[in-house]
Formats: C-alpha cells, structure tokens, sequence
C-alpha cells in the first residue's frame, strides 16, 4: 500500500475495542486517526465486558477448531448472519487472542503456564480465554496504551468529550467527514476524513434500563441512519438472562459464572419462603438442566432468556417475584475468586449478599444489539466513505450472539475496517470536489438543531420522554413479541416523536450542561426504536433473540433474510436481503441434544461441499442447492477468494488446521500442539 | 472494594435510622471553572437500594431545591455505574469514591457530595482527569510490541505471576489515589496510579526489556522520590490495587537504576 504524500486522515468514531483496534491499525500502517469519543476512551463501555473471548486454540485437546466454532456461531445465531465474514471471524480469532497475550493482558493461565480457557453459553468447548472476570476491562486497557503509543508518536489525534452530531456528505452523498460537538463548550466543528469508521458500540439506552453503559445510546448511528445509512436487523436486541436489577441500570451478571459451573434454579413448590440453603436438593427445578440436558446452563442467550422468563411468569420465581437463583455455592470460594472475583463483587457491592454462600438473584435485562449499520464483507457501508465496526454494526452474530463473541467481534471489525477505510482513501477519485462548502451547509444545518432546541418551550421534559421509551421498549419490544403490542409501540413512539417537539431544555447554564447532548440523543434514539420495533413487527417469524408466540416458528422460506431499513421523513423503510448462507446449510436449532446426535449429515455435507474437504462425520456428501452462488448484493470477493484458499490448506481435516497454526507458534518459542 | 459492607438488602433501611421518606443531599455546585462554589440542599424521595447515581437523576428530572427554589440541574460524569469505568469518582461524606457504588443505605445524611479537588473542576461535580492520561504517556505503560501481525502466543507465564499482575491490571484511572495523596497538588507529583502501571508492566516477561525507559519516567522531578509514604493511596483504592507495594518495588528499582544503569551505557 503505497503512502500518499498528502497521507490519509481516517475520522474514528468511538474509543471503545472497536475503534482504538482500528485505530492501532491504522497508525501502524503510518497513517493518521482523529478519534473521537464523548468520554475518555479508556472509559468505554467495552470495559465492562466480563466473562472472556473466544478463539478455537484446543488447549484442552477438545478436537476445538476454527469450523467448529464458526459453526457454533453460526449456529447460535439461527443461521441468519452471512456465514463468510463470521467464519473469517473465527478464524482470526486465535491470533486475535495470542496478539492481546503479547500486549501483555494478564490472561489466566493453566498449569502448564499456557493460556486457560474456559466454557461459555452455545458450545460444549472450552473456547475463552479470560482475564479473571473482567476480560473486556484488560483488553480495552491493552488497545488503549498502544494507541497511547501512536498518540505520543504523533499519528492519533483523540477529540475526547466531543459527540458527533452527523456526517459531512457531498453532493454525491459520499462521506467527507464529521460534525462533531464538544461536550463542554457545547462548541461545533467540522473534521473532514478521507474515510469515516463508526464503532461506537450498542443502542441499550433506548430501553431505558439495560446492562449497556450512559454513553451506548446508539445516537451516532441513528445520525449516519437518517443520512442514508442502511440499518440491518435492528429487531435483533440480545436480552440477556443474568441480569441484577437496579434503580439506575441493570448490572450484568456474567455467563462466565454458569461457564464456571453456575446453575440456574428456583424451588419446586410455589412461593417456597425457606432460605435457599435450607431447599433439599430435590426439591429444585433446576429448569435449564432438566429440558436441555446437552448444553444445560450453557444453552445460548436466548434461550436461557425466554426460559427465565416463562418461569417468573408461571409464577414460580423466587417469592412468586421475578427472581431465579444463580447458584454458585456448590463450588469452593478460592476458585470462585481467582476465576470470577470481579463480577462476585460486583454483586456483592451492590446487592449486598455475598454469591460465594448465598445464591444469587437474576432477571434478564436488555443487553447487546445483533443489528446495527449494514456492512459488506469488508465492514463497508452503503454510503462510500464510511465504515463500521463493532457493535454498531450488524454482521457476525446473526439473530442471537454466543457469549464471548463480542470482543472478538469487535477488534475483527476494527482489523478488518482499518485497511478497508485506508484502501478506500487512497484510491478514491473526488474530481476535484474539495471545497469547504459542504462542511459550512452541514455545521449550519446542526448549529440550527441546536438553536431550535434551545429557543423551544412547551413545558415536555425530555427526560420524562426517555423514561416513556424505555419502559414501552422493554415491555413489548424484548423477550416476546405481539404484533398488537409492537403496533402499539410505534404509535407511541410517535407520540413521542411528537412530544419531543416541546421539550424545554431545563438547563439556563450552557457551559457542560448535560441536557442539550442528551436532547439530541434522544430525537436519534427515538428513530432507531421505530426502526427496531418496526422490525419486530414486520417479521412474522421465531428466530434467535426475536420470538413471537403467534408465530412461533422459524421461517427460512420468507425469513431467511437480512432486514434492512432505509429512513425517510416518514419512518423506516424495510426491505429484505438474502443471507449468504453457503458454507453451512441451516438446521432446527436443538439445544436438547448434542451436535453428534442431530445428525445434521445436510450440513455437515453442505459444509464439505463448500470447502472442498471429505465429508465429516461420516455424512453423505449431498450438493447443496445453489451454494455456490453469491446474494447479490454482498460485494464480498476479496474475502471470499481468501476464504477458499485458506479451506483448501486445511485439506488435512481439523488437526491439519491446529497444525497450519502450530508451525508460526513453535516458531516464536511457544507452545506446540502435537502431542 | 474489600471494605464493602455485607448488608442484607432487607436490613438495610433500618442500619442506620428508620425507614426515611426523603434522602437528603447536599451539593457543592459550581457554574463554570471561574465561578465560585456554592452549596445547594436536594430531597429525593427514598427507595430501598438506592445508590448516588440515582439520587443525581432524579434530581436532573426535576432540578429543585430543598426549599423547592427552581435551579439549574446538577453536572456529574457517569458511564459503567458498575465501578469499572471510574468516571463518576466524587468525594461522598468526605470520602473519595465512585458514586455509582456508593448506596445511600450504607451512609450517614444528609450526604454531601463535592467534587474531586486536586483536578480542574469543569462544572459541579465533573472534573478534568486528562493530566492522569498524561502521566501514563510519561512512563510509556505499554508493551513495546514489534508489531500486530501474528506472531504466535505471548511468553509462558505461572498463573502466581499473572495474578500479581492483574491486581495492577485493574486501574481504572480514577484518580482516588491522587485526591488521597498528600503529596500530590498542582501536579508536581506524578502519583501512585502511574508508579503501579510501571511496575505492571516492567512484571511482564517483554515489558522488561523496555524496562529502564519506564523508570526513567518516574525518576524526574515530579518522580517517585516525592512519595511521603503517607500510604492513603492504598486504603482509598476502590480496586484494592497493592499502591504501596508498587511504590516500594518501583523505588528500588530506579535507586539500583541511578546507581548502576550508567554501566550499561
């Protein structure tokens, strides 16, 4: 890639793993970043991340591999996420964790002195790596100080407390930059980029309450939506199952602790007020163990979700409450501090019992966005010049995300947008369209939001508006569906829309106020929950995360498909895209049973078929219909050409892949996995 | 975190007085860095398991005083409320701490809240922590790696060694420490939080080999020497971090580096 003498500018959106991945990247490859970020980066909400992050490395000599766990997650998913980019994913992902191991995270270690890793929802492998029970905090440390690096060298330029309000677009609705609010001077500004990265994590604000940190309102995104910006999926909300209850927010209780041996459980006899010690053991349903004996805690999200959630309806939470135990109790308190100190005390700092001898109490809360900006394969959005990664964008986890994915998600996509980004900028011709004038129209175009903001009166409190949202949200647009219901939100919604229109903003003093940001915040949020709840309408089906019990099964024939949604002055607009589901057939998705028991031999061929490799298993090879066929509009060569050689070297089977790996890792005096 | 308090959620209202109808808050406001400070007195309507945080937005909904005088909403920073991010530290009762940790039962009221001193106040209870962000700069708290191509695993560690590191790994850069610190005012002083990140990374089997450039970082004027050992770092730590620990290694460290590391020259 050859330097221009110009050199590059890439805006990055967003200090969370995402981002300062991209970031790093970037910088490396001698090029600059403005990175921007409404708090500072090292307080992104990647940091509240627990339980670890996934990469086939077979430490334990499980038979793990790359496919199996591209298979697990497509699978996990439902099958609705285009499989190449996911298994590109997952293929990365162990160089991914052997990077933050030399960046020096202080993973766990076996006895061995080689990285531990643990179980987690949706595989029956130990696939995740951890740093004690605060993983997603190390990591983001780690990507913070190389950046840091990059900053003293002078490459990064951080705009710390500063929000993006919009995109800079010239008149061939191509992306130019930014506009971006300083958040203490309340101070506008135009950025011109040659490319625009997004990564500014999840939208959980919109349902009030939810494990998401005060900065995840999904603000930015909504702004980039209502320029044009497609928005994929967003139905696709990730409740999930072990949450605590709180006035201000819902604090995760990370899957680590079931990966650790956590079991779910209420007692058998309604409104049983003994103390749980004193519950003879038979006298527990410990309801995820009884109906999915093969994965049991370890079912994925979703499904240990609405499976909570049935129970405390049934009436058989805890006191008739919706409350189930999280028991951990059964295994010794030195294991429980060195694998989960973190999150122990984080219940124990906020709800006061201490989980090491009294079991917990959980409810699921709102959690992650599988939705978020469409992107091609290469984390490209319709609008040229702007790219997303991470959370905020909608590739990978299909309708339902495993745990532990996410933070290998995301500096997948910051690795994977940052030469994308300077691929773009370097090669794209502007025909001479530079001029200061678009940046003037568009900082003009904010500045006026702003004052219009300031001058209305009509006595609505906008935080009252965000309360209205988030109850609406999480009461109908969650764990299950209506279309009644999700009619009925969108109405509200509207009103709200409405109401918005009379807010008074209750701050006189203008200096770091917090009410004009949150103002525009909360107009962007209330377009993404019609685009979510729109969605949830308009899919008459049961997949993953999104469940309707009027249509409680899933429909490949008209829902095999990617929703997209395209704003216009009078809402979203939804359309339906194919899910480049070519490497692995989709199967019923059966958490009762094992893989090796479904007999899956369609997929197991499907994916012979696509890789060129003896069926395994002992499958059937069948051809699989039209695999070879590319959706139309996944513009996605590059990787998938890649993608094929790098199936055609593990021409060995599994252990050959191990092997391929192997060889750089003996190579830097590390560990060998042949035995 | 090792303080916490093991009180029952069910108990808690009457630990400390009958069940009350309102918590009373007391608030040190100021309008803007150049303006004066001034207290204001909030009532927010009691419910059980309460925490600061949510005391803060109730208060924003309806910014009214005590008396019931309209005023302006009070300014604070919050992000995580899990007491991981550290951007909502304030000094509560006199004491420096996150307040999304901190529950209204487990404190005497009326609470006071006041911002953290020892940093520039921006408005109300937010301050400017960026000269934090500086200091780790100054030690270079970073890994020296060649690059981010795969280069295979990192070095093998015991699981005894990864534990003592992460202990360190756990700053969240609050600044605690530095509000606590007798020693630290006006910034002469780069402080305990920097000092541990050197020793984090200098414990690193790779940090090492860069070891001497992060020593130098702590052995200026504003370096380790002026620690005066009054240990209240370490006890106002809501990480538990071993401050004092770090100190004491760091400060053999760059003794045997003054003394000897010109031989390397």
């Amino acid at each position: 890639m050859a330097a221009t003498s110009k050199g590059t500018k890439i805006a990055i959106v967003g200090g969370g793993l995402a981002g300062l991945a991209a970031a790093m990247k970037i910088a490396e490859a001698g090029h600059e970043v403005d990175l921007f970020s409404v708090v500072p980066v090292k307080r992104s909400h990647s940091v509240c991340a627990q339980g670890g992050i996934n990469g086939a490395v077979n430490t334990k000599g499980e038979g793990d591999s790359t496919w199996e766990h591209f298979d697990d997650t497509v699978y996990g998913g439902d099958f609705l996420a285009n499989q190449p980019p996911a298994k590109a994913m997952c293929e990365m992902a162990p160089a991914i964790i052997y990077l933050f191991d030399r960046m020096g995270v202080p993973f766990s270690r076996t006895k061995e002195g080689l990285l531990d890793f643990r179980r987690f929802g949706g595989t029956k492998h130990h696939r995740t790596a951890f740093a004690g029970a605060s993983t997603g905090q190390q990591l983001l440390y780690a990507l913070d100080e190389q950046v840091r690096r990059y900053e003293v060298g002078g490459k990064v330029r951080k705009y710390e407390g500063w929000e993006m309000l919009s995109l800079v677009l010239d008149d061939h609705q191509v992306c130019r930059g930014l506009i971006a609010m300083n958040r203490h001077t309340l101070e506008l500004k135009a950025f011109p980029a040659d490319a625009v990265i997004m990564a500014t994590g999840g939208p959980g604000l919109i349902f009030g309450k939810s494990t998401n940190s005060m900065v995840c309102t999904g603000s930015a995104v909504s702004a980039c939506y209502q320029q044009g910006a497609r928005y994929a999926n967003g139905e696709f909300i990730q409740v999930h199952p072990t949450s605590i209850p709180g006035e201000d927010k819902l604090r995760l209780m990370s899957e680590s602790a079931r990966g650790e041996g956590g079991r779910v459980w209420v007692p058998r006899q309604k409104n049983d007020r003994r103390a749980p010690a004193s519950i003879p053991e038979k006298e527990r349903l410990y309801f995820l163990e009884e109906k999915y004996p093969a994965y049991g805690n370890l079912v994925p999200r979703d499904i240990a979700t609405r499976e909570i959630f049935q129970v405390c309806l049934d009436g058989m939470g805890i006191g008739g409450e919706n409350q189930v135990y999280l028991d951990l109790t059964h295994i010794d308190a030195a294991t429980l501090d060195r694998k989960l100190g973190a999150i122990l005390e984080i219940y124990e700092m906020f709800v006061g019992d201490d989980p090491r001898h009294v079991p917990m109490r959980i409810f699921p809360g709102v959690h992650y966005s599988m939705g978020g900006l469409w992107v091609d394969s290469n984390q490209r959005t319709n609008i040229p010049g702007l790219l997303a990664a991470g959370e905020c964008d909608y590739s990978i986890h299909g309708a339902n995300r495993l745990g532990a994915n996410s933070l290998v998600s995301c500096v997948y996509g910051g690795f994977i947008a940052a030469p994308a980004a300077l691929e773009y900028a370097q090669n794209v011709e502007r025909n001479g369209a530079d001029g200061s004038k678009i940046y003037d129209d568009e900082l003009k175009l904010q500045q006026g939001f702003n004052d219009d903001l300031l001058k209305q009166s009509g006595g609505e409190n906008q935080y009252v508006i965000h309360d209205e949202m988030g109850k609406w949200m999480t009461d109908n647009v969650t764990v299950v569906r209506y279309n009644d219901r999700l009619k009925a939100t969108d109405n509200k919604l509207l009103e709200l829309i409405e109401r918005y229109k009379r807010i008074s903003i209750s701050d006189s003093n203008m200096w770091a106020t917090m009410a004009l940001p949150h103002a525009r915040q909360l107009w962007n949020m209330l377009q993404l929950a019609r685009v979510i709840t729109l969605g949830a309408l308009n899919r008459d089906e049961s997949r993953g995360a999104h469940y309707k019990p009027d249509f409680p099964n899933r429909d490949d024939e008209r829902f095999l498909k990617t929703t997209i949604a395209e704003y216009s002055g009078e809402g979203p607009v939804l359309s339906y895209e194919d899910v480049d589901a070519s490497l692995i057939v989709p199967r019923k998705r059966d958490y009762s049973k094992g893989k090796q028991e479904q007999k899956t031999t369609g997929a197991v061929a499907a994916e012979a078929t696509a890789s060129g490799l003896p069926p395994k298993d002992g499958a059937e090879q069948i051809p699989v219909e039209g695999w070879e066929q590319k959706p139309k509009d996944l513009s996605a060569p590059v990787v998938w050409t890649q993608d094929k050689e790098k199936v055609v070297d593990v021409n060995h089977g599994e252990a050959g892949s191990r092997r391929e790996r192997g060889k750089s890792i003996e190579d830097a005096g590390g560990k060998s996995d042949e035995l | 975190m090792s303080a916490q308090q093991h009180t029952h959620t069910h108990a808690a209202g009457d630990a400390l007085h009958d069940t009350p109808k309102f918590v009373e808050i007391r608030i040190k406001r100021r309008d803007r860095p150049d303006a004066p400070q001034r207290w204001e007195e909030f009532r927010v309507p009691y419910r059980p398991n309460l925490n600061i945080i949510s005391c803060l937005m109730d208060i924003q909904k309806n910014p009214v005083t005590k008396d019931g005088a309209k005023t302006t909403p009070v300014v604070w920073d919050m992000n995580c409320l899990e007491q991981v991010c550290g951007i909502c530290t304030m000094i509560i009762n006199g004491k420096v701490r996150q307040s999304c940790s901190a529950l209204v039962d487990q404190l005497e009221q009326p609470i006071t809240l006041e911002p953290m001193t020892k940093f520039p106040n921006v408005r109300d209870l937010a301050v400017d922590r960026s000269r934090m962000f500086e200091h780790l700069k100054q030690v270079k708290a970073w890994i020296e790696i060649d690059g981010t191509h795969d280069l295979g695993p990192g070095p093998k560690m015991t699981q005894d060694e990864v534990a003592e590191r992460y202990a360190y790994s756990r700053c969240m850069t609050c600044g605690c420490c530095l509000e606590a610190c007798p020693q630290y005012d006006e910034d002469q002083y780069i402080g305990p939080q920097a000092i541990a990140q050197v020793r984090y990374q200098n414990m690193h089997p790779s940090g090492k080999m860069t070891r001497d450039e992060r020593l130098e970082g702590i052995m200026g004027d504003d370096g380790i020497t002026n620690c005066g050992n009054a240990q209240n770092c370490v006890r106002v730590c809501p990480m538990s971090i071993p401050l004092t620990k770090a100190i004491y290694e760091e400060n053999r460290e760059t003794v045997m580096h003054g003394l000897f590391g010109w031989l390397k020259r």
